[in-house]
């Protein structure tokens, strides 16, 4: 099996060059906010071990909010941030980025600060400017680019194929009809036109990791309960006393600001998130966030790591991260279906893990012993998460057309492939998902 | 807890409590303001129908909904337009990236559309006549009265015709509609009701209520303090100083959609090889109810026949789609889904629920309906065409189709949200790249992967697939319209004329 990682390259951009590298960066893109896959700057589509990728300027647009707490906004320098979600680790996914794209690389970054140029170390540069981040999601441990696409390709072969013999054979046939499909799919393989690769051998310096992870960090846990309850006890008071006295911001962001960030949506199936905004005054709520987004990190590492987060099953990849000498955070996500249906989800499925979450960010609606109400105040929800929104200059997906749900469906269409079901009614349900 | 009686079904328009399904004649005039003072006059007397019971029941009725910009002619300030949604501001028509999002693309496309296809081309006015039959023409002259004509420019009279209690292509229109709980009485507690109910709180279809949120819809709210003008309108219940524009008021979609009635039943036709049983089946699989209107999920109440059904049903005993495929149209319209996956047994089975545990990898896909409920008022337009000569190869060529509309708290989360997350989109609870087989467009998905099919899950095994499927819906023409309540129709009469042709 082979670890998903992520990496965010982080610089701020130099005085004068926001507009020229907005232009840069567009010229990437054949949609407004959709990478061409073989774009000449970096062409995200030659490298089979990226999921998804994005450029973003992170700007503090919502910036001035935090005077609502009698706080001065701290300054905030336009930041290009270069996210990737890959197979394997980022060591070597940064040196195939740089034998492929090195010139194009070296162009974008050129306009940020402390890149002096062509002399760079590329590298190292790179290595340096990259953050990690709180927690991070990932659909599927384990799935490679790899695999989803040749999971696709089965999937697509198997469909055509079994409508072309599904009345031939009969269709309550179906053991005489699986025997056809595997069949044809061992011709097609010795054909070469179908490939399904067996999964990579476990790194085990990971497999330890991830072991020291799950048991370590419950272990911690343990040892500190009896201080931990003491503090947990004085943290919700003072979380409901703040939560009581907290402005609530009920501010409706503007249409120029949502067309702008509308125009790069429903294009695929999938669209992009990125959000920015600042963590609220005070180390109760610091300290109630990074908690928070510990124990996300840990269930989304070891237990949400097959299909679903929580009640969700259309989020690809997200992550959390503290920007600013943790000041601010910055989320980002790949989800499938619209923006209103992703606010859906979230209002009306894992509100409670939203309002856990969020309830420490500046304008988020007021919450009730921080799992209550939030984003179930509807307007106030959909207005902050908005108005918190940042375009995406550049987003890349490396399988437009396949949902999270699609990907899951084609991984069992291969276990039936390889593993015989045991009885008709488990062979009928494998047919019933091609 | 109110009394259905203490209920202000006197500011109401009465379309929001009933159909007029008794009144067939109908004429949906589109109109533009061509004299703002003349038009306010022409309203302070016009005898538009409240929602309170008659008896005898009426034999006409008269609804009025306005544009933005019809509102912005009659001299609505901006402060109290800027009260509006973003959607009913910009307009349905009005941003490409909305265009996209509810499936008017290709020869949907707003360009080609007949009315309200661009900006200048949105009414201002939409007036809706109704009579009993043949009481139509009267009924017009009786509400023009004397400044109707220099008042307004009539832009388009839309086609209507009564063909029966059903829609071109032949099947019953509108029996699944939200019962609007009037008094409050069931709680939108997600703890007290996490199973699909078809009581819906009167916050979703009527401003200034609570919703299923238990909150309030924004719309415009006036300082009286500021606007003496708004003391006739009511207090806005969650803001008491203020009042409530929106109170009372609803937005009306209205969108014009052509239905291809002998392209349907001929394609129909071909793939079923000709045999009128196996047309009629897969014409009820791809509409989710048979012919008569009879739901096609199990029988599984002994005694009752599953025509008798109707709309009192749910697919939580079909959850593959067996007897009512997942793609079919009413399915995705209202798909009867409650805020749980399924019921909770006690608290901790709730919580396991919550936490997104013990689910097939299928389940689970599709929102809470509740929170996405349209109030459907349509009427059909061109002649009646049974299926039996619609399938002739010289079936009478006509414009036929359906004035779809629907009154609706919050447009983006009803209205859009049903367009696109359920009728528009090719994954819907997991289906493969189809669209809604009889509203939806056949453009490909970006990957350029098509999306012309429908799939019928099948219990022996494989899905059985129809392919190549024509468009048979087209948009022609829509909008996004507000529908006040009386005492806001009172206040917009009263607008000074001095602010009349205020700048957009």
């Amino acid at each position: 099996m082979t670890p998903q990682s992520s990496f965010m390259i982080v610089a701020a951009v130099r005085d004068g060059q926001l507009k020229d590298l907005h232009a840069l960066l567009a010229s990437m893109n054949n949609l407004p906010g959709h990478a061409d896959p073989n774009n000449k700057l970096i062409p995200f589509g030659k490298f089979d071990r990226l999921h998804f990728a994005r450029f973003v300027i992170i700007e503090a647009r919502t910036a001035q909010e935090i005077r609502a707490f009698g706080v001065t906004p701290r300054p905030w320098q336009p930041t290009l941030a270069f996210l990737g979600d890959i197979d394997g680790d980022m060591q070597t996914f940064f040196l195939e980025l740089i034998e492929r794209a090195e010139p194009g690389l070296k162009k974008v970054f050129s306009h940020c600060e402390g890149f002096s140029g062509e002399n760079q170390d590329l590298l190292g540069w790179m290595k340096a400017n990259n953050i990690n981040a709180s927690a991070t999601y990932v659909n599927w441990i384990g799935r490679t680019v790899r695999q989803i696409h040749e999971e696709a390709a089965l999937h697509r072969s198997l469909s055509t194929y079994l409508q072309k013999t599904a009345d031939d054979v009969g269709r309550e046939n179906v053991r005489a009809l699986r025997q056809k499909l595997l069949s044809y799919v061992e011709m097609e393989k010795y054909k070469g036109r179908l490939t399904l690769t067996p999964p990579e051998p476990t790194p085990p310096e990971w497999k330890m990791r991830n072991l020291l992870h799950m048991i370590g960090i419950p272990l911690i846990l343990l040892l500190l309960s009896p201080l931990l309850l003491v503090i947990a006890l004085i943290f919700a008071l003072r979380l409901r006393m703040l939560e009581r006295s907290d402005p609530e911001l009920f501010i409706r962001p503007s249409r120029e600001h949502l067309a702008e960030l509308t125009v790069q949506e429903d294009r695929d199936v999938s669209n992009q998130y990125s959000v920015f905004g600042d963590v609220k005054p005070g180390v109760v709520r610091l300290l109630t966030f990074k908690f928070v987004l510990l124990v996300t990190d840990y269930f989304a590492r070891h237990i949400y790591n097959h299909g679903f987060l929580a009640r969700i099953k259309t989020i690809h990849f997200a992550r959390w991260v503290f920007m600013d000498n943790n000041h601010r955070v910055f989320f980002a996500s790949n989800y499938d279906g619209s923006h209103e249906s992703y606010m859906d989800d979230f209002i009306n499925k894992v509100g409670w893990g939203l309002n856990l979450t969020f309830t420490n960010g500046v304008g988020y609606p007021t919450t009730r012993w921080i799992i209550k109400e939030g984003a179930n105040r509807e307007h106030a929800f959909k207005y902050t998460q908005r108005r918190h929104q940042i375009p995406t200059e550049v987003w890349y997906k490396a399988y437009p057309g396949l949902t999270a749900v699609d990907l899951a469906r084609n991984s069992r269409i291969r276990q039936g492939v390889e593993i015989r079901q045991s009885n008709d009614a488990e062979i009928r349900e494998w047919l019933s998902l091609i | 807890m109110k009394e259905s009686s203490d209920f202000e079904f006197d500011d109401l328009q009465g379309l929001l409590r009933f159909g007029y399904g008794k009144l067939t004649d109908t004429s949906f005039l589109l109109l533009n303001i061509v004299n703002a003072d003349l038009a306010k006059k022409w309203l302070e007397t016009a005898p538009i129908s409240s929602a309170l019971t008659q008896d005898p029941p009426p034999e006409t009725a008269l609804q009025i909904a306005f544009s933005v910009e019809g509102l912005r002619a009659l001299g609505l300030e901006e402060s109290v337009v800027e009260g509006f949604s973003d959607e009913f501001i910009v307009g349905m028509a009005g941003d490409e990236s909305r265009s996209r999002r509810l499936g008017d693309v290709g020869s949907n496309a707003p360009q080609q559309w007949k009315w309200g296809g661009h900006a200048a081309q949105v009414p201002h006015v939409l007036l809706l006549l109704y009579a009993t039959k043949g009481g139509l023409d009267a009924w017009q002259k009786t509400i023009e009265g004397e400044h109707f004509s220099n008042a307004f420019e009539l832009l388009q009279e839309l086609p209507t015709l009564y063909i029966g209690d059903i829609e071109p292509f032949g099947f019953p229109d509108s029996i699944s509609q939200p019962t609007v709980d009037w008094m409050q009485r069931q709680s939108t507690d997600t703890h007290e009701r996490d199973r699909y109910s078809n009581l819906l709180a009167p916050g979703e279809i009527v401003l200034g209520y609570r919703n299923e949120y238990g909150q309030y819809t924004a719309r415009p709210l006036i300082d009286p303090r500021k606007d003496k003008f708004a003391t006739v309108l009511p207090g806005a219940e969650d803001d008491l100083p203020l009042k409530d524009f929106g109170r009372n008021g609803t937005y009306l979609v209205l969108r014009q959609l052509s239905q291809d009635v002998p392209g349907f039943w001929q394609f129909l036709d071909q793939v079923a090889d000709h045999i009128p049983e196996k047309r009629e089946q897969l014409a009820a699989a791809m509409v989710g109810r048979e012919l008569d209107g009879t739901p096609l999920v199990p029988a599984h109440i002994p005694g009752i026949s599953r025509k008798e059904y109707e709309n009192d049903f749910t697919y939580d005993q079909d959850p593959k789609g067996n007897y009512c495929p997942l793609g079919a149209h009413v399915r995705r319209s209202n798909p009867r889904t409650g805020d749980l996956p399924t019921s909770a047994c006690g608290p901790v089975d709730r919580l396991i629920k919550i936490l997104g545990f013990g689910q097939r990898p299928d389940e689970d896909l599709i929102a809470s309906s509740r929170f996405h409920r349209l109030l459907r008022r349509g009427r059909t337009y061109g002649p009646a065409l049974a299926p039996k000569d619609a399938i002739e190869r010289h079936a009478p060529v006509a414009e036929r189709g359906i004035q779809f509309i629907c009154l609706v708290g919050n447009i983006s989360r009803q209205f859009e949200f049903v367009q696109n997350a359920w009728t528009m989109n090719s994954k819907f609870d997991g289906v493969q790249d189809e669209k809604d087989p009889m509203l939806g467009n056949r453009e490909p998905l970006m990957s350029g992967e098509s999306t012309d099919h429908f799939n019928s899950p099948d219990p022996a095994g494989p899905m059985r697939t129809t392919c190549h499927l024509p468009q048979f819906v087209t948009t022609l023409g829509g909008g996004y319209f507000f529908m006040p309540g009386l005492r806001a129709l009172k206040y917009i009469s009263a607008l000074p004329a001095n602010r009349t042709g205020s700048p957009s």
